[in-house]
């Protein structure tokens, strides 16, 4: 299973036997960023009233909440895979990629909790 | 490592004469990560803000609207659009299509100038209504 045979390739094994499955959900998350990304723009851009009672009324509702969580875990995702991509191409020293990979892990779990977490507020809280 | 500095190293960035390939490239991982580091920051302190009631929605708006939240803003907005249109083009080249000297070339040019223009268009339209 290297580069070369057949069964590699359909595999998708180079030499590092890892990484396509990196390479395709970076893809996905990418779709996902763009659908919600322009979604997230125009809908700001289209409301006329960007006021605290606007906002709540409009992203607390069911699908628009939807919409909102699911760009949270799409943006999450997609920036965890690209940071790791410059983390591992600038960091060369071991210690210091486990602790820059940990960090990143650490970081954008509890950042898409967070942001999880105030949009069901936003949905279902007072 | 005895000798290590001596070690042949594989021609980096320095070596290369720049193109817009190479240009695009970078931007790419530039925006990307000013996406993932800034904009994800922004992304949580509006939301935190909406969650949390509306004084502190009030005091996002005020940074917001203030001259350094919009200079952040429309960076941000043009970084969306430069990674969105590099990405797209990332999509084309994944097919194996647009490599071709020619092709490739107007592309890595047309990507940026059409996030520049995509972050005018949104601009003017929230600054001028």
């Amino acid at each position: 299973m290297g580069n070369g045979t057949e069964i590699g390739r359909v595999r998708g094994l180079g030499s590092a036997h890892s990484g396509t499955h990196h390479w395709l959900v970076q893809r996905f998350t990418a779709i996902g960023n763009l659908v919600l990304g322009l979604w997230m723009l125009f809908t700001l851009l289209g409301m006329s009233d960007h006021s605290f009672g606007a906002m709540k009324e409009f992203f607390g509702r069911p699908v628009p909440a939807t919409g909102l969580g699911l760009f949270v875990l799409s943006t999450f995702w997609h920036a965890r895979l690209g940071v790791q991509v410059m983390i591992e191409d600038y960091v060369h020293e071991h210690a210091n990629k486990f602790a820059a990979m940990a960090l990143l892990n650490l970081a954008t779990f509890a950042g898409a909790a967070f942001g999880l977490l105030c949009v069901v507020r936003l949905a279902l809280g007072a | 490592m005895a000798g290590a500095t001596n070690r042949p190293l594989s021609p980096h960035m320095q070596i290369w004469r720049w193109g817009p390939a190479m240009a695009v490239s970078i931007l790419h991982r530039i925006t990307g990560n000013g996406l993932a580091f800034v904009g994800l920051g922004v992304l949580l302190y509006w939301l935190g803000a909406m969650a949390s009631g509306p004084e502190a929605y009030a005091g996002f708006l005020g940074h917001a609207g203030a001259w350094y939240g919009k200079v952040v803003l429309i960076g941000l907005t043009w970084a969306f659009f430069n990674h969105m249109a590099s990405g797209l083009r990332h999509f084309v080249l994944d097919i194996g299509a647009g490599f071709e000297l020619k092709s490739n070339a107007f592309w890595s040019v047309a990507t940026p100038l059409a996030a520049v223009v995509l972050t005018v268009a949104v601009w003017a339209t929230i600054l001028l209504r």
